[in-house]
């Protein structure tokens, strides 16, 4: 019965590796028609999972690596948790049908879980939140949603997901505005 | 966890300021003397020559008709001048468009939430008057849902405790870098032109301050400079482009250009680099992998006031 | 050059010489001219932040008056169509006082332009072969062009007559009329282009309708000349110079189909705008009715259409237009009428709601009533300067030696 549940899922990581890899190929061979006009910059195409240059992680201080504290595997059942209380009382992301340990790997709390199991590092967990969020991460990844800073034709950083967005709160906060501009008639010398 | 931050970032500086030619010249006691000499007669020129104007500036050319040499010699006089003027080592470039570059400029009207945190960023990166008059190149306007896109309900004056306001939503402004710009075309002394990747420039130097440009461009994009700009020598950007962030002086025109001092060196813009959620796109539109050909060919893109057949490099698109 | 001098000798006699009317009117300009000094220098130290223009408004006052008098200068063109055209003869020994209107018109514009722009010690990049006039795309750099040409031809045509008279001899017929021809379409030119200067602007719907050329020669030809009419009034009565009845009332009755046209052109318009409605009102609508609590223009849009409609039928109507104290109240009215169109009804409107949809009410500064007040005074004075003198030329009382009278300047004045 293990076996059975694996199985498929294996078989579903495989065919997204072999996915993911046409996506690249096809990336690659988009710039390199580009090329032709060699003097013309290109943009670097889409990467592939683990290739994307980002920001890292906005880890509140000390909190990483996770394993100092734990270090059992975690029991899965959902219940209020002893630790990580203001976490818990912001947490809305789908909390009617998700809890933390559908996320965070109960075995590693170093890494996170994707739905078929496998594990990615906090620096991909736009994979983790591309599951759900699909077109987001299409548009991510094309640098149309989120956010890149450096070079529009050269090498660029993409922000992460979570460098915006809570993962456990995603909801966008309200800004402060900054101040509006002079009116005409209070512009004298 | 506490309120999330959203991360801010700096627009980072196209060069490092280094200890250049200003330091040696005008450094120390030496320094001081030649200061003195230079302005007391550099003093009586310009008396006799009205409004600070030398007879250089009066016999020279327009911009594009000016020889290497000149243009290198007008570069060198207006560095040191501004290194003077603002105590720092400030360069003027005159880098030409990039080949196979025509820019393009996207703004997600789905994501703007009006923070106007690109305005004051364009501000410090291009020199602009902060009073008397208060110049700003990018302006936000706040419509509101029941209209829509309606400039008669549009309010650029809008304050709030936090934004976006509900209901609302926000529309930035600025130079839509037009491929039949009106400013162009109204010039009466060439002073404003098209380069070849897109960017509409002026050449501060040769603008006569008629504002036939202002009265002419459908996007309210063009300011004009009606005293003497105030920029504090401590918030001046020294690394400038002559037809871009180079400061100006009373009695001419500016408006947005793209970030020319930026993005002729590969960088992006201050303003998409400064938009804490992503609203603004920027690249170049000759290259199909480029974020702005993306947007423009997966997303619903729109033209400001496309009746008027400008053609703006600026395209308003909504995400989602 | 002793011939030369003669005559700047016997012009300086000519114009120190007058009644205390006369001094009195030169006190007043003078005053006004420091005034407008003292107002230009205070602009030209801090910027033109001291008017109350804005990116919002950048275009007001000084412009609004340009666009006027440009209209008064075309005006001439009415006198010299008949006189030399169909050979009138009543008109022809006054045309020169309306080619020196011309003149003095065609100077305040030029100032008009010099107060305006924000770098008048770079204007010479607008000549050619010395700066790079952006041809042919830019209509102020046609402006610019025609309206120079125009003043030349002008000056040409009013130098030779009076130094010619001045000698006692009569006009070279080869010379001036061709110049005089030429000077009708030129006139229409310098208005048409200044016309076609805001309605080139897809930016401003107000202004871009194709009526907009043909409004601007209509109001300039039914107001310039209202000036003229007053002007021959004081002269008869000052200097004796002859100018017949029949010619006042002719250019009186020419001016009232052109009121009738402008008049027609205005309704046109209000038919457009009101009848099929669409966002583009709003310009007209700000003017007529305000926006809200935007009201500025409001009371200045009626009193135009009143004063315009009251002088037409006032010129329209014979009885009327001969009676003199009507033909003069007609006169200020229209003058007044055309003055509220062409400057408060065309260049606030076209901006008032900006490109943007902002509101800005504009009213001039103290500093701009200021400077555009040392405008007009030194055009007046220009004008005064030029009739004092041209007028003894024509009617013979001021001669060289050699033309067998003496100089007279008693009489002159």
């Amino acid at each position: 019965m293990q076996f059975q549940r694996v199985a498929p899922s294996f078989g579903r990581s495989f065919l997204a590796l072999i996915a993911l890899g046409a996506v690249a190929t096809a990336g690659v061979g988009r710039a390199a028609e580009a090329a032709p006009d060699s003097a013309a910059p290109v943009a670097p195409a889409p990467h592939s999972p683990g290739e994307i240059q980002a920001q890292p992680p906005p880890f509140s201080d000390g909190i990483f690596p996770c394993s100092e504290c734990h270090t059992e595997p975690g029991d899965p059942t959902r219940r209020a948790l002893g630790a990580h209380e203001e976490i818990q009382q912001v947490f809305d992301h789908d909390s009617a049908n998700r809890w933390c340990l559908d996320c965070h790997d109960p075995t590693n709390r170093d890494v996170l879980r994707l739905a078929s199991g496998a594990q990615v590092p906090f620096s991909e967990s736009y994979r983790l939140c591309g599951q759900c969020h699909g077109d987001k991460y299409r548009d991510w990844r094309l640098g149309v949603h989120g956010k890149r800073i450096g070079s529009w034709s050269g090498q660029k950083t993409y922000f992460l997901c979570v460098n915006c967005h809570n993962p456990h709160s995603p909801r966008f906060q309200p800004l402060h505005p900054e101040p509006p501009p002079v009116r005409p008639e209070a512009m004298k010398r | 966890m506490s309120e999330r931050q959203v991360p801010e970032v700096q627009p980072a500086p196209c060069a490092r300021p280094e200890d250049g030619p200003g330091e040696a010249l005008f450094g120390g006691r030496e320094g001081i003397a030649r200061r003195q000499f230079l302005r007391s007669t550099l003093g009586t020129v310009a008396v006799a020559a009205l409004a600070g104007c030398t007879m250089e500036d009066f016999f020279r050319k327009n911009f594009r008709e000016l020889s290497k040499g000149d243009l290198a010699d007008i570069v060198q006089r207006l560095e040191k001048k501004y290194s003077e003027k603002y105590a720092k080592a400030v360069t003027v470039g005159t880098e030409g468009p990039l080949p196979n570059v025509i820019f393009g400029y996207g703004l997600d009207l789905s994501r703007c939430i009006g923070c106007r945190r690109c305005v004051y960023a364009c501000v410090r990166e291009n020199n602009q008057s902060r009073q008397n008059p208060q110049i700003h190149w990018i302006k936000v306007l706040e419509m509101d849902k029941e209209h829509g896109v309606d400039l008669t309900h549009a309010d650029a004056y809008y304050d709030a405790e936090t934004v976006p306001r509900p209901g609302h939503f926000y529309m930035p402004v600025q130079c839509q870098q037009c491929r039949h710009p009106a400013c162009v075309k109204a010039c009466p002394v060439g002073a404003t032109w098209k380069e070849a990747d897109g960017i509409v420039v002026i050449d501060y130097d040769w603008c006569i301050g008629c504002r036939c440009c202002t009265a002419a461009c459908p996007y309210g994009a063009r300011k004009f400079n009606w005293a003497p700009p105030d920029l504090p020598a401590e918030e001046m950007n020294p690394d400038t482009h002559y037809l871009g962030n180079r400061p100006r002086m009373k009695g001419v025109v500016e408006k947005c250009t793209f970030c020319i001092q930026r993005v002729r060196k590969g960088l992006y813009p201050a303003c998409v680099e400064i938009c804490p959620v992503g609203a603004r796109k920027f690249g170049n539109l000759l290259d199909p992998a480029s974020e702005i050909r993306q947007v423009m060919e997966t997303k619903r893109v729109f033209i400001f006031k496309e009746e008027l057949a400008t053609e703006p490099q600026f395209y308003y698109f909504y995400a989602t | 050059m002793p011939a030369i001098f003669d005559f700047i000798k016997g012009g300086i006699r000519l114009v120190t010489r007058g009644s205390g009317t006369y001094w009195l009117w030169l006190a007043a300009l003078f005053v006004g001219i420091a005034i407008g000094v003292f107002g230009y220098a205070h602009q030209f130290r801090v910027g033109l932040i001291a008017t109350n223009m804005r990116d919002q408004v950048t275009w007001a006052f000084y412009i609004g008056n340009f666009t006027f008098l440009v209209g008064v200068a075309a005006a001439a063109v009415l006198l010299v169509i008949p006189a030399y055209v169909y050979q009138w003869k009543p008109i022809k020994e006054v045309v020169i006082l309306g080619e020196l209107l011309a003149i003095s018109a065609l100077v305040m514009c030029l100032l008009f332009i010099l107060v305006d722009v924000g770098r008048p010690d770079r204007l010479q990049h607008i000549i050619p072969f010395i700066g790079s006039p952006h041809w042919p795309s830019s209509i102020l750099s046609w402006d610019a062009l025609v309206l120079n040409i125009y003043l030349l031809v002008n000056l040409l045509v009013v130098v030779h007559i009076l130094y010619r008279s001045y000698n006692g001899k009569a006009y070279r017929k080869n010379f001036v009329v061709p110049l005089v021809l030429l000077s009708i379409p030129l006139a229409v030119g310098i208005h048409t282009i200044t016309a076609f200067l805001y309605n080139g602007m897809a930016a401003r719907p107000y202004w871009n309708a194709s009526i907009l050329a043909p409004r601007f020669i209509a109001s300039a030809f039914c107001s310039g000349p209202a000036v003229l009419l007053i002007l021959f009034q004081v002269l008869r009565k000052a200097t004796g110079l002859e100018i017949k009845d029949e010619a006042i009332w002719k250019v009186a009755e020419l001016m009232a189909y052109a009121m009738f046209f402008n008049l027609f052109l205005l309704g046109a318009e209000l038919f457009k705008e009101f009848y099929s409605a669409t966002e583009h009102t709003l310009y007209t609508r700000y003017y007529w009715f305000g926006i809200g609590a935007h009201r500025a223009l409001v009371p200045f849009a009626w009193l135009s259409l009143a004063a315009s409609l009251i002088a037409f039928f006032l010129f329209l109507i014979p009885k009327t237009r001969k009676n003199w104290i009507t033909l003069n109240l007609g006169c200020i009215l229209i003058w007044a009428g055309v003055y509220i169109e062409k400057g408060i009804g065309l260049v606030l409107p076209g901006m008032t709601p900006d490109t943007l949809g902002e509101i800005y009410d504009y009213r001039p500064s103290a500093n701009e009533w200021m400077v555009a007040t040392g405008v007009f005074c030194t055009g007046f004075f220009i004008f005064t300067m030029l009739v004092k003198v041209a007028v003894p030329i024509m009617s013979g009382t001021f001669r060289t030696v050699a033309a067998g009278m003496t100089h007279s300047g008693a009489r002159a004045s």
